[in-house]
């Protein structure tokens, strides 16, 4: 369909102002909503995603897509909503208690919301029990947690000790990044995954999301 | 406009002294000349000539004469007549250093003899490195009879590449058909003239000396309108004065001698007024190029050169190292960046090891991105939507970032120097993800990719058919019946 692509050209240039009127007329046009979000937005999004992953764009692209797709997001929500069509999935994200840091974890939560999930941003400074009574009051199926200071790691450890306790860990799964953090630190205390940059944490966040029953 | 950032090492008083004793040594100990028919050329200008001893004393008016006429900047253009070159003020251009006796392979890390597919890959990746303006016959392909050695270098850069080619003639014999490639490739004498596509490198020979080819060359190659540049090369300690100042009066000497050849018969010829001095290693009996002295010569030559009003050269981004190494990056990266900051305009040296006499592939890539960097360096720090502050400082408080500002979408690629893949950005988790690959490994890859990503050179098809007839009628009149196989076609 060509109005799809047109309008994941759009997205991916960056044109924040285009996107909604493609996506109207491909409603007009009787696409369905579903459709216009994986076919055009998404598919969009994934093409930007690898076009940033082999250094072709850079993060301001990136992100300039990810506004793009927000104003398609924003024709597109009242109808999904009405159609029963739930999001990707629900993201806690936050750094953790003692961190003040939080521009990583601000780009992953622009970078999730252009993937098209629900983000939840809880700001820095985030205990672990906040991190997991968001999770349950917003049924969300992913906790990304990030961590600048090696002191304020166990908190993710915390995290996911309470999961555990609370029989959610099947439920809820556990991502975690920031610079001390590392793949053998999420196996040391039981994370579900890791992700050295914000395009790792979006691919570790969908797997995570299409596991979660 | 940005403050161009330049580095001095002379002052005006002792720039004007050594200029002063360079004079005196030419006007009252001269230079040998090895040539008669330069030797006359100088008596009928006004040289003091002793021809038995091929001897010649300079006077101050001819001198002064010479340095009237030659020109204070001058162009290049690639092969399809472009402009690529700006001789002027304090702009630099990169090229590789020239006429390697081997080339380091990648796969067994040997340093060996090169070949005719090696030198058509040197081609092809030159091809796509954009920092590094003009090709240079870098390397001396050993597939061939030494007497073409020469000119097949620079047969094969004009058949598979588009840039200008800084090269030379190892005999006198063989500057006619390498004028004649380039006619072949400009269509005429005239159009060669007034779109030159090479610069010669002619050496003078320390101390104080011009054997009979490259003054012949000299003359050559100012009668046609071919570029020049002097490589003078006195070696601190033993072929010169072992102070860097002494050694200094005599490369101004022998370059100066060499801009007289170069005006006595075709005033007006364009010239560099170019380089490679080194200290001498008194221990190792070697001439080292990364030495921070060498570089140090070649930033004053510089600065001699341009105070007599020449545009400029130098062999100064280069390494005494055998492998790709740290020695290899940090030479040639200190001597790049003193080089830009000089504002030697033709800054030779990319690609090359072991005191010029073997070229590497990778080192190139890697060489690359040290002239991208030194490139954007000497752009310096320059104010642009900058003034007044406070909206930009406004708007990150109100967005929390700057990202897709369009303050930094405009900015961003005129004010940031990306990199490819050969320098490592990546977080360690990234570096390891994509193979733990060390700075060789990241290089080699980059060789592949832009070998297989090379087109052929857009030169016109008969003009390529004339070059190979040209270069076929020379290698049988030395005795080849037939060229090597060229790996791919052009």
């Amino acid at each position: 369909m060509e109005i799809l692509k047109k309008i994941a050209q759009c997205l991916e240039v960056g044109d924040d102002a285009g996107v909604p009127p493609l996506v109207r007329q491909a409603l007009a046009e009787g696409i369905v909503a579903k459709t216009i979000l994986d076919d055009g937005l998404i598919a969009g999004m994934n093409t930007v995603g690898e076009k940033f992953r082999v250094h072709e764009i850079f993060l301001p692209d990136v992100l300039l897509a990810a506004k793009a797709m927000y104003a398609g997001m924003d024709v597109l929500k009242p109808l999904l909503l009405s159609a029963g069509v739930s999001s990707r999935g629900r993201v806690v994200i936050g750094s953790v208690q003692g961190d003040l840091h939080d521009i990583g974890k601000n780009l992953v939560g622009i970078m999730l919301k252009g993937a098209g999930f629900e983000v939840i941003d809880l700001g820095n400074d985030v205990a672990a029990e906040k991190f997991v009574a968001a999770a349950k009051s917003h049924d969300a199926c992913v906790i990304g947690m990030s961590a600048l200071l090696t002191t304020t790691m166990p908190v993710m450890k915390e995290v996911v000790d309470l999961l555990n306790k609370e029989n959610l860990s099947g439920k809820i799964k556990t991502i975690i990044g920031g610079a001390p953090v590392s793949q053998n630190y999420a196996g040391e205390i039981g994370a579900d995954a890791y992700g050295y940059d914000c395009a790792q944490a979006v691919a570790g966040v969908k797997k995570l999301a299409a596991a979660v029953p | 406009m940005a403050l161009r950032p330049q580095l001095k090492f002379l002052s005006a008083e002792l720039l004007e002294r050594i200029v002063a004793e360079a004079r005196d040594i030419l006007c009252r100990l001269g230079t040998k000349v090895q040539n008669p028919r330069v030797l006359e050329m100088l008596a009928e200008h006004g040289a003091k000539v002793d021809f038995e001893k091929s001897q010649v004393l300079y006077t101050n008016s001819l001198l002064d004469r010479c340095l009237k006429s030659v020109p204070a900047q001058f162009k290049l253009y690639d092969v399809l007549g472009n402009e690529t070159h700006d001789f002027s003020g304090s702009k630099i251009h990169f090229t590789p250093g020239s006429a390697a006796l081997h080339v380091l392979d990648h796969q067994t890390q040997k340093i060996r003899k090169p070949d005719t597919t090696d030198y058509v890959r040197y081609v092809q990746l030159l091809s796509g490195l954009s920092h590094i303006a003009s090709q240079s016959t870098a390397f001396i392909p050993a597939d061939v009879a030494e007497r073409v050695s020469d000119s097949y270098r620079l047969f094969l850069s004009l058949l598979y590449g588009e840039k200008p080619v800084v090269t030379g003639t190892f005999t006198i014999e063989s500057f006619q058909v390498m004028r004649d490639m380039q006619l072949a490739v400009r269509g005429g004498e005239k159009e060669l003239r007034a779109k030159p596509l090479t610069v010669f490198s002619c050496c003078p020979t320390s101390p104080l000396k011009w054997s009979e080819i490259t003054s012949q060359n000299v003359v050559d190659c100012g009668a046609s309108g071919i570029p020049v540049e002097f490589i003078s090369m006195p070696l601190s300690g033993f072929m010169a004065p072992v102070t860097l100042v002494g050694t200094l009066v005599q490369h101004t000497a022998e370059t100066l001698s060499g801009i007289v050849i170069s005006q006595i018969n075709s005033p007006g010829a364009p010239v560099l007024y170019g380089g490679s001095p080194a200290v001498f290693d008194m221990r190792y009996e070697t001439t080292p190029m990364g030495a921070v002295e060498t570089q140090m010569i070649d930033c004053a030559c510089n600065e001699i050169g341009k105070y007599l009003g020449l545009p400029t050269q130098a062999y100064i981004s280069l390494s005494d190292a055998k492998m790709l190494d740290a020695q290899a990056g940090s030479e040639t990266a200190m001597g790049a960046t003193l080089a830009a900051l000089s504002g030697i305009n033709n800054i030779s040296g990319p690609g090359m090891l072991d005191f010029e006499s073997c070229q590497s592939l990778e080192k190139l890539v890697l060489d690359n991105e040290i002239c991208g960097m030194t490139l954007r360096l000497v752009q310096g720090i320059e104010p642009r939507e900058d003034f007044p502050a406070r909206p930009i400082f406004e708007e990150l408080l109100r967005e929390q970032h700057l990202l897709i500002s369009p303050h930094t979408r405009r900015h961003l690629k005129s004010e940031h120097y990306f990199p490819g893949p050969v320098i490592d950005r990546a977080n360690l988790s990234r570096w390891r993800e994509e193979g733990s690959l060390t700075l060789g490994q990241r290089a080699h890859q980059e060789v592949e990719r832009l070998v297989g990503a090379w087109s052929p050179s857009r030169l016109a098809a008969e003009r390529k058919k004339e070059l190979c007839a040209l270069m076929e009628k020379e290698a049988r009149r030395w005795g080849m019946d037939m060229l090597p196989a060229r790996p791919v076609e052009a």
